[in-house]
């Protein structure tokens, strides 16, 4: 009795083997697209943007001719923002975390904290711009300043923060941690002395992803009513101010071409500043990989 | 004890013990700190409460001059107009379910393919190329999408369908595909990744081919991450906003038309929020609603996602 | 530092006579001590006495507990969630159970080695240091003494005295021991607990250590788990034998080894089980 024909199973091998051919190039292809979009997108600002951006444009003022606009204000409150969101979320982000993963019970209320940052990770940014007009800009008349964009964007970013740190906090080995405590460290001793400076290198590499996700958010600012032209700088935090997604959102929706052009170079300033800081959070996670 | 013990000419123990009179210091500084850090881990409690107590409290003064009924069932959002104005939600939510639909069309099979690619074919030097790249695309701010699909995918578009608008639904919508689809591809290699190598190669040895061990074996038992990826990508497609304030326009339009321009809800809180609708007008807590009415949408779909991945974790 | 004449303190007198004499005082005595995790009943019923500047090992299979004991010694097992004991264990005459007594405090007296060797990720000279900043001591000169006594009572310093500020982790695992021996002295400890200090060493490494243990028995008490029968036959002074949780047999180290009193020691030391 044969159950099997050999011949036939030999010959669907061939459209088989064929069909697996076929779907990992489609697989190929549908992986490159990705990576093509990259290539045209940055293609397309840099070719439009390039003729635009001089040192002029750094040193300039905003402007309604497009060949005297500049992205100065927008920079420096661009610098300014960060000013306020790197110290708030790096306390913020690095309590939680510390709390969360040495001091928490593992009770119901730690689980919900927890299921609570993530459910945060995933509200809209435009929410938390209704949030910050509300709280902010309005309850706690903060108006329109570098202060209540900060505190706005630093809720915002705040999980990417507290995520990033909870991994770097566990991943210290529990060994380093029972030197510790048998060299009769008290715990808050042994988390500043040991857990945290072994996990800095994971925390410093989500707070620049946070802060750089913080740098790049427009919709929050709309919200808050941020100015889409300034001409001005800020002096303090109390400032109005407005910053780089913002400027470029503004001559994106200018009609005339030009501002298309300086639009684009807008852009590359802002990507030039993202590839620096992720090239430092890449060149941190590298160079302190696998101490332990 | 202590001095024999070595050539010291003092004892550490003693010192030790003489620096214990800071001990009551030490002792309240031990309990002050998981106290302070408690605090901070509050903030993030308290920010989902602001979000929820702000939307509802808001809400609920929009409800005061519009009825629920109105705002639910109305087909029209004429929300400028003084004499006839009109708050329905429902076409702003028809703005956003075309994008978000035209969207998935988009990232759902590009990003499957790249996963499977990713995970099952590529080498791990591929892998590890890749996939930083594709988190770069991840992490490209929202504004710069919105400039490309304003300025370069929309012109594309109209060399292909004459008829398309300058805002239109499918140009921003493919965009934001675009976007999410990093998302699908990144969660859905980790899921399909940890898929144990012994199912393979089981498969395998029977004489299986790569992309019938990926479709077959693989893919079933990575579905409840995939599943969760998906949803999530489509919960930020949801709430997604700079894009298509850019690039899909400011005209509420309930229709499945997806040439014309449109408005989504986070579009028209940018547009509002650009104007100058004064505090405490309908518009202004109009904005609260319609932000509520997204709220519920992406914390709906992002429970969805967490409900699956818990609910069908495969235990290997 | 100045070359200055050592002067033995009253206490350091009578500790000295103390160790000459054949009854050594006694440093831990444990009495009546049980040990649960959740419902495993890992510790039953242990009475032992550890005495002044001896070597006591523990041995035992793997799971009897005697690393569950060691660290019941200075209470890191309290790290471990849903443990809970009953019975006392007393150091110096003090319960370390009684809520008064700080475990920082008892863990400043009891150093400890870990199986694996533990360096901090910092330069040699701050894991040496570690101890005692965390405890208050920061005049450099004192500092750089002691981490010049500490490196040499672990027999180490000549190794590393040319690269104090480099980072631990570029010694070998027999040195990062070593390392470790040299953090816990640091403190001056009057105990130290050693939980199986060398089964992650080469044997030359072992070899070092074990030679090491026998120097510092002069000036400490010494309480080594290791799962290496040859081990605690050629270094300690007093075996006990753990098996299941309890202690079957415990008395000096050559009785021990040549004319067991119970038949599972017997059986243990010849090889039949474990």
């Amino acid at each position: 009795m044969k159950l099997i024909d050999h011949a036939k199973v030999l010959k669907q091998m061939k459209s088989r083997k064929a069909s697996n051919i076929f779907f990992k190039l489609l697989f190929m292809a549908a992986t490159t697209f990705g990576l093509l979009v990259l290539g045209i997108l940055l293609y397309r600002v840099i070719t439009q943007g390039i003729g635009y951006l001089d040192f002029q444009f750094l040193q300039n003022l905003p402007s309604r001719k497009p060949e005297q606009a500049g992205v100065k204000t927008a920079l420096i409150g661009t610098i300014w923002l960060m000013g306020v969101v790197a110290p708030v979320t790096l306390l913020l982000g690095v309590g939680t975390a510390i709390y969360l993963e040495e001091y928490a019970r593992k009770n119901r209320f730690t689980r919900f904290i927890q299921v609570n940052i993530s459910n945060l990770a995933g509200v809209p940014s435009i929410v938390f711009g209704l949030l910050g007009l509300t709280v902010f800009v309005r309850a706690l008349a903060l108006g329109t300043s570098i202060l209540a964009a900060g505190f706005t964007m630093s809720l915002l970013v705040l999980p990417i923060i507290i995520v990033a740190s909870q991994e770097a906090i566990k991943a210290v080995p529990k060994e380093l941690r029972e030197a510790s405590f048998g060299m009769g460290a008290t715990k808050w001793q042994t988390i500043l002395n040991v857990v945290l400076p072994a996990a800095i290198p994971g925390i410093l590499t989500g707070g620049i992803l946070a802060l750089s996700r913080a740098i790049g958010e427009t919709a929050p600012l709309v919200v808050l009513g941020l100015p889409l032209f300034l001409a001005f700088l800020p002096k303090s935090v109390f400032d109005m101010f407005t910053v780089l997604p913002m400027q470029i959102y503004n001559w994106t929706g200018r009609p005339q071409e030009e501002f298309q052009g300086v639009a684009a170079a807008g852009i590359i300033v802002l990507l030039t500043m993202l590839i620096i800081m992720n090239s430092i959070a890449v060149y941190i996670r590298n160079k302190f990989q696998k101490r332990y | 004890m202590a001095l024999q013990k070595s050539s010291n000419t003092f004892s550490i123990q003693e010192m030790i013990r003489e620096k214990k009179n800071k001990k009551a210091k030490k002792l309240q500084i031990e309990k002050i700190v998981p106290f302070l850090l408690l605090l901070t881990a509050i903030v993030s409690v308290l920010t989902t409460i602001g979000i929820v107590f702000t939307l509802i409290a808001e809400t609920f003064t929009f409800f005061t001059k519009v009825s629920i009924t109105e705002f639910l069932t109305a087909q029209k959002w004429y929300p400028f107009s003084e004499t006839n104005g009109a708050f329905g939600i429902l076409p702003l939510i028809s703005g956003t379910l075309k994008v978000s639909i035209i969207a998935a069309i988009v990232a759902i099979p590009i990003g499957l393919a790249s996963a499977i690619f990713l995970s099952e074919y590529a080498t791990d030097r591929t892998r590890r190329t890749i996939k930083p790249i594709l988190e770069v695309l991840a992490g490209i701010p929202t504004i710069v999408y919105g400039f490309f699909a304003l300025t370069f995918v929309t012109p594309i578009l109209r060399e292909v369908i004459p008829s398309l608008e300058i805002f239109n639904a499918l140009s921003p919508g493919i965009v934001i595909g675009i976007m999410i689809t990093p998302m699908i591809a990144s969660l859905s290699e980790d899921a399909m990744s940890s898929v144990p190598n012994s199912m393979r190669e089981g498969a395998l040895a029977l004489g299986a081919t790569k992309f019938e061990v990926a479709i077959k074996v693989v893919l079933p038992a990575a579905i409840s991450g995939i599943i969760a990826s998906i949803v999530l990508a489509i919960s930020r497609a949801i709430g997604e906003t700079m894009i298509v304030a850019v690039a899909g326009g400011s005209t509420p339009n309930l229709n499945w038309d997806v040439t014309g321009s449109i408005q989504t809800m986070t579009a028209y809180i940018v547009q509002v929020s650009q104007g100058d609708a004064g505090y405490g007008t309908t518009i202004y807590y109009s904005i609260y609603a319609v932000g509520f009415t997204l709220f519920l949408f992406t914390l709906i779909m992002n429970l969805l996602a967490q409900f699956i991945s818990r609910r069908f974790r495969e235990e290997y | 530092m100045n070359a200055t004449i050592v002067k033995p303190t009253i206490e350091a007198v009578m500790n000295h006579n103390n160790s000459k004499q054949s009854a050594k005082a006694i440093v831990y005595k444990t009495s009546g001590l049980n040990l649960w995790y959740g419902e495993n009943h890992a510790l039953k019923e242990i009475n032992l006495d550890i005495h002044e500047n001896e070597v006591t090992a523990i041995i035992g299979p793997s799971g009897c507990g005697k690393s569950t004991y060691i660290k019941t010694l200075n209470r890191m097992i309290e790290l471990v969630p849903s443990v809970k004991t009953s019975g006392t264990i007393e150091y110096r005459g003090r319960n370390i159970f009684n809520k008064s007594y700080s475990v920082e405090e008892l863990r400043t007296r009891v150093g400890m080695v870990f199986q694996k060797p533990n360096p901090f990720p910092k330069s040699i000279y701050e894991n040496v240091t570690y101890g005692p900043k965390i405890h208050g001591i920061k005049d450099k000169r004192i500092l750089d003494q002691i981490v010049e006594e500490s490196l040499k009572g672990a027999a180490i310093w000549d190794e590393v005295k040319d690269r104090l500020n480099e980072n631990a982790f570029g010694l070998s695992g027999g040195q990062q021991q070593r390392l470790c021996i040299a953090r816990c002295l640091a403190v001056e400890p009057d105990v130290i607990l050693m939980d199986e200090p060398t089964s992650a060493l080469d044997p030359i490494s072992t070899l070092k250590v074990e030679e090491l243990v026998q120097e510092l028995k002069k000036d400490f008490s010494i309480i080594i788990v290791t799962h290496n029968m040859q081990q605690a036959a050629r270094i300690s002074d007093k075996t006990a034998f753990f098996l299941n949780g309890e202690v079957i047999e415990f008395t000096n180290t050559d009785k021990i080894f040549s004319t067991p009193l119970d038949k599972r020691t017997e059986d243990y030391i010849t090889g039949r089980f474990g």
